[in-house]
């Protein structure tokens, strides 16, 4: 991630993965989503759907961003970066989407 | 308390959305209580879906009983088992016996109450659901009108024409039939007062009322549509895997069935638009 022209910042890479306490649903385009702990509800825009559809918990959230967002929305990678990872912080502080810095299904493992 | 054997003379059927609910009570004035509140949905088929055996309370005093009412309501599944409470009653059925207890006082807000959360319960495990809508039948098709107090289910229901069947003026009944859904008429009424008729037909659409300045018809997005559809069903369980079937249950309603927002003045032309 660049935060001036030419500057690179090591970044922590995250790995996303939708939470099992969630229904979810697509329609007209968008993803709704119900927590089943709370019951709160969430509409996804197009943009935030893909990331969605894309949290398999092995994908890179940096990988996500290049191949789903910027190539099918034609948006700027560090604009892309920042507003998913703005999305991420988000869903996870209501446990809608598990974050970690490895592939979740070894965060599992060495659990 | 000894519960004595009930015989079928002290046998109620409340008979909602096509699912009788046996109730029996050694009490008759009770019985009377419960034949004249539920006139038109009161059954006649020896088969029930489910059984309740009722005992009476007698609350301390008027002031009591007013506060029991207004207690947090619990509903829960424990053991496999419903249970359901509030200051007024205390009850548990069991899903797999479909045999349950009420244990209430001689109230009918009680009875009222335990046959909304039953039927909701039932309902959601059939892709049904009781939503805080009027409903009415007219030329063969069933229309839901949905809001919260205030948003018109009752002023939509008083406007309409002699040839309209209204099913409910508070809580409609909705049941999914394959790919369709049907409106039920149901015993519970709002401001109106009035029993529903004791019919169905195939829905055509939920209207999402809205007083405005004319009466128009406009589109609503599905995923508003949905939100808006949830926040109108009646819903009482703490149970995540209940919380996902109504959710998913009204997204399937959104996908098959027209949802618009309904902008209305208090004049009988309104009626002219819906179709």
């Amino acid at each position: 991630m660049l935060d001036t022209p030419g500057r690179q910042i090591e970044m922590a890479e995250k790995y996303i993965s939708r939470s099992s306490e969630i229904a979810s649903r697509l329609l007209g385009g968008e993803v709704m989503i119900m927590s089943t702990a709370d019951s709160t509800f969430f509409t996804l825009n197009e943009v935030a759907s893909a990331i969605w559809q894309a949290a398999d918990g092995c994908t890179p959230l940096s990988e996500i961003v290049a191949d789903k967002i910027c190539r099918e929305f034609d948006v700027d990678r560090e604009q892309a970066q920042r507003g998913a990872e703005r999305f991420v912080d988000e869903l996870s502080q209501h446990g809608i989407l598990l974050v970690s810095d490895q592939p979740l299904w070894l965060a599992v493992e060495s659990q | 308390m000894t519960t004595l054997p009930s015989t079928a003379e002290e046998t109620v059927s409340i008979e909602i959305g096509g699912m009788p609910i046996a109730m029996r009570t050694h009490d008759p004035s009770f019985r009377r209580l419960i034949e004249n509140r539920y006139a038109g949905f009161v059954g006649t088929s020896p088969h029930s879906q489910l059984e309740f055996d009722i005992d009476l309370y007698e609350p301390s005093d008027a002031a009591s009983a007013r506060d029991d009412i207004d207690d947090e309501l619990e509903v829960k599944i424990e053991a496999g088992e419903w249970l359901l409470r509030r200051g007024d009653f205390r009850a548990r059925w069991s899903p797999e016996a479909s045999r349950g207890h009420i244990r209430q006082s001689p109230s009918p807000y009680a009875i009222d109450a335990v046959l909304r959360i039953v039927h909701s319960l039932v309902l959601a495990r059939q892709g049904g659901f009781l939503v805080h809508a009027a409903s009415a039948i007219r030329n063969g098709k069933a229309f839901l009108f949905s809001g919260i107090s205030g948003a018109g289910k009752t002023t939509i229901s008083r406007l309409a024409p002699p040839d309209t069947t209204l099913l409910t003026d508070e809580i409609s009944y909705v049941r999914r039939q394959g790919n369709r859904y049907l409106a039920c008429g149901t015993p519970f009424a709002g401001e109106l007062a009035r029993v529903g008729e004791n019919q169905s037909a195939p829905l055509s659409a939920l209207f999402l009322l809205e007083k405005g300045l004319q009466n128009r018809i406009e589109p609503v997005g599905a995923t508003e549509a949905v939100q808006r559809l949830l926040r109108n069903i009646l819903f009482f369980a703490d149970d995540p895997a209940l919380v996902e079937l109504v959710f998913q249950s009204a997204c399937e309603f959104a996908s098959l069935v027209p949802i618009r927002r309904l902008v209305f003045v208090p004049d009988q032309r309104v009626w002219d638009i819906i179709c």
